[in-house]
C-alpha cells in the first residue's frame, strides 16, 4: 500500500506529539526527554537539509553551527549564573537566561558564521566543498577544546535550564513543547521556501549552475543564501540542545555530529520536507533501544543506512510513498 | 550612426600552442540570423563560451548594443540580454518542463528573492513561462519531468526557456543536434520567424538548416573566420569549398 507523502508527514509529527503526552500520563519522564532530543535532532538537520537537500551543497561541517548555538546558549548563561560581566570589545553584558535571547543571539552568530564559511566554501564544489567544510568544523573544535575560559575539554554546566516567558522550562513536557512548537514552525518555513522563487532557482542551482546562470541568476549568491538560513537554522537547534542537556562541549563540534545529520537527511530523505524528522526519530529509537541491548549499535544503524542507500534512494519516505526523490 | 546588437572585436584564445580563436570579429544585426559554420575544432564552441562569458578571451572585446560586456559574468551577461541554448541540453532534469520555464521567468523578471508565495502559483511568472511553452508547442507536457522528455522535447524546451529571457540576441549552440528530419524542418520554421524578435547567432551543421535560414554565414576554420557573406556569397567561394563544405552543397 502507498501512503501519500503528506498523510505520512502528518501522522509522523502527531505520533511525535502525542508520545510524550502518553508518557506525560505514564510518568515517564524519560521518554519525554528523548522524543525532546529527536525534535532537537530533527531541528538540527532540518536546517542541514536547506543547504543539503535542495541546494546540494553536502556540508560535513553542520556541527560548526550546531556548537556555536550551543556555545552562544553555553555563555550567556554561564555569565548570567555566575553574575560575571562578559565584555565584547565595545559592549559589556551580564550574560541572560532568557531563552529567546539566546536563540536570537544563537541564530545571529551561527548565520554570520554560515555566511563567512560559505563565502569561501562555495567557490568549491564536490568532494572539495565537503573537505573545506570539514576542515572548518575541526578548525572550531579544536579551538573549543582549548578555550579554557568556557571549560576547554571538559565543557561548561549550566544549572538551570533557561527561562521562557510564562512557561516553567524545567518541566520535561513544557521544555518538549516549546521545541516542538519551533520544529513545526521551521517546517512551516521550509515548506514555503522549498515551493517559492528562491526554491525553485535553489532547486535548479543544485542540478545545473550554468543553467541558472544562463537565466540571468548567480547560482553562487542564492546557494550562499541558502546556507547562511540552514546555518541559523541549525544553530537554533544547537542552543536547544545546550538547553536539553544543561552542558555544553566541544563534542557539539565534533564531525560525528556533521556526519549523524547528513545520517538522519538520508534515512528518512534527502530534500523531503519531513526526511530529517523521521531519520532523526529512527536515529533517537535505536540509539535508545539498540543502545540498551548492545554497545554495538551503531553496526544496525549502519545496515539501515546502507540498504537505504543501495535500494531506496529516496530514503524511508521513498520506501514508504514510493516516489523517487531528490537525489544528490 | 548604424550599430550591431551584439559584435566580438578581435576576440583571441589560445590553450598553449592551439589557437582556439584567432582575431574573431564578427558581428549580429537585428532582425537577421548569422550562422557560423566550420568543421569540428574550427573552434565555434570556444567562440561561443567566450561571448557568453564562460571563457576569458586572451585579448578582444563583446559588445552587446554597444556596450563592452567583456568584463561580465555569465549571468550578467545574460541578463543584459544574451539568450543562450546549449550544445547538450543543460535543464534541471529532476524538475517538470514548467518548473523549467518559470525559473526562466524568475530570471527575467529578477524574482529570485521571494521566499513565502509559490512559484508555481505566482501568475505573472506562470504566464510568461505557459506563452513560451505555446509557442515552441510544449504546453501539453508541461508537467512532465524533464528527465521524461525525448530528446527533441528537449530541445524545444532550451528554446523556450531563452524565449523567457526576451533576449536581446539569441546565442544558439547547435539547436538541430540529433533533432531528425521532421524536428529540424520544424525547428528551421521556428527560428524563421524568430529572427524578427532578436536576432540569432546560429553555430550549426545542419547545411539544410544554415542555407535555408541564414541571412549571413560565417565560416571558421582553425580558429579564424576565413569567409563571412550571404549564402549564396559562401556557397560560391571555393576556399570555403575546399575548407569545408566539398560536395555538400
Amino acid at each position: 500500500m502507498k501512503f501519500e507523502e503528506r498523510y505520512l508527514n502528518l501522522f509522523v509529527l502527531v505520533g511525535l506529539l502525542l508520545l510524550p503526552i502518553w508518557a506525560q500520563a505514564m510518568d515517564e519522564p524519560f521518554t519525554i526527554t528523548l522524543a525532546t532530543r529527536a525534535v532537537i535532532l530533527a531541528l538540527a538537520a532540518v536546517g542541514l537539509n536547506l543547504a543539503l537537500g535542495i541546494g546540494g551543497m553536502v556540508s560535513f561541517g553542520h556541527a560548526v553551527f550546531f556548537g556555536i548555538g550551543g556555545y552562544a546558549m553555553g555563555i550567556l548563561a554561564y555569565h548570567a549564573q555566575t553574575y560575571t560581566t562578559l565584555s565584547l570589545g565595545l559592549f559589556e553584558t551580564g550574560g541572560t537566561n532568557s531563552m529567546p535571547v539566546i536563540w536570537l543571539v544563537a541564530m545571529l552568530l551561527s548565520g554570520a558564521v554560515a555566511f563567512v564559511i560559505g563565502l569561501l566554501s562555495l567557490r568549491t564544489s564536490g568532494v572539495y566543498f565537503i573537505m573545506i567544510t570539514l576542515a572548518f568544523g575541526q578548525m572550531f573544535y579544536y579551538f573549543a577544546i582549548s578555550w579554557a575560559q568556557y571549560g576547554g575539554e571538559d565543557g561548561l554546566s549550566i544549572y538551570v535550564r533557561n527561562g521562557f516567558p510564562g512557561l516553567n522550562t524545567l518541566v520535561p513536557i513544557e521544555f518538549f513543547g516549546i521545541c516542538f512548537v519551533l520544529l513545526c514552525v521551521t517546517l512551516v518555513l521550509f515548506a514555503r521556501l522549498q515551493s517559492s522563487p528562491f526554491g525553485l532557482a535553489l532547486n535548479a542551482a543544485r542540478q545545473s549552475k550554468s543553467r541558472v546562470a544562463a537565466v540571468g541568476l548567480n547560482p553562487t549568491r542564492v546557494k550562499l543564501l541558502a546556507f547562511v538560513l540552514s546555518g541559523a537554522v541549525t544553530g537554533l537547534a544547537g542552543a536547544l540542545f545546550a538547553d536539553l542537556n544543561r552542558f555544553v562541549s566541544p563534542t557539539m563540534f565534533s564531525w560525528q555530529l556533521s556526519g549523524e545529520l547528513i545520517v538522519l537527511i538520508i534515512i528518512g530523505g534527502v530534500g523531503r520536507l519531513m526526511g530529517p524528522v523521521i531519520g532523526a526519530c529512527v536515529f533517537v529509537a535505536l540509539e535508545h533501544f539498540l543502545g540498551e541491548i548492545t554497545d554495538f549499535w551503531h553496526v544496525s544503524l549502519g545496515i539501515i543506512l546502507l540498504c537505504i542507500v543501495l535500494f531506496g534512494r529516496g530514503g524511508l519516505i521513498g520506501l514508504i510513498t514510493g516516489k523517487e526523490g531528490a537525489h544528490v | 550612426m548604424y550599430r550591431p546588437i551584439l559584435a566580438t572585436h578581435g576576440l583571441t584564445k589560445s590553450f598553449g600552442a592551439l589557437n582556439a580563436t584567432r582575431d574573431v570579429s564578427i558581428d549580429l544585426n537585428s532582425k537577421e540570423i548569422h550562422a557560423i559554420i566550420g568543421p569540428n575544432g574550427a573552434g565555434k564552441s570556444t567562440l561561443i563560451k567566450q561571448i557568453c562569458g564562460e571563457m576569458q578571451p586572451d585579448s578582444g572585446r563583446v559588445t552587446l548594443d554597444g556596450q563592452d560586456v567583456s568584463k561580465l559574468s555569465t549571468f550578467a551577461r545574460a541578463r543584459a540580454g544574451l539568450g543562450r541554448t546549449f550544445q547538450v541540453s543543460d535543464l534541471c532534469r529532476e524538475d517538470t518542463v514548467v518548473e523549467n520555464v518559470v525559473l526562466g521567468s524568475l530570471g527575467a523578471e529578477g524574482a529570485v528573492w521571494r521566499f513565502w508565495k509559490s512559484a508555481l502559483k505566482t501568475r505573472d511568472l506562470c504566464e510568461r513561462a505557459e506563452r513560451a511553452l505555446e509557442r515552441v508547442g510544449l504546453i501539453e507536457e508541461r508537467y512532465t519531468r524533464c528527465a521524461n522528455l525525448s530528446h527533441g522535447q528537449r530541445r524545444q524546451l532550451e528554446v523556450a526557456v531563452a524565449l523567457t529571457l526576451s533576449p536581446r540576441a539569441f546565442i544558439m549552440d547547435e539547436p538541430m543536434a540529433g533533432l531528425g528530419v521532421e524536428g529540424s524542418k520544424q525547428m528551421t520554421s521556428f527560428l524563421d520567424g524568430l529572427r524578427k524578435e532578436a536576432p540569432i547567432l546560429l553555430v550549426e551543421h545542419d547545411m539544410d538548416a544554415v542555407f535555408a535560414l541564414a541571412d549571413r554565414i560565417s565560416v571558421m576554420v582553425y580558429g579564424k573566420v576565413i569567409a563571412t557573406g550571404t549564402p549564396n556569397e559562401i556557397r560560391n567561394r571555393k576556399e570555403v569549398r575546399e575548407a569545408y563544405l566539398g560536395d555538400a552543397v
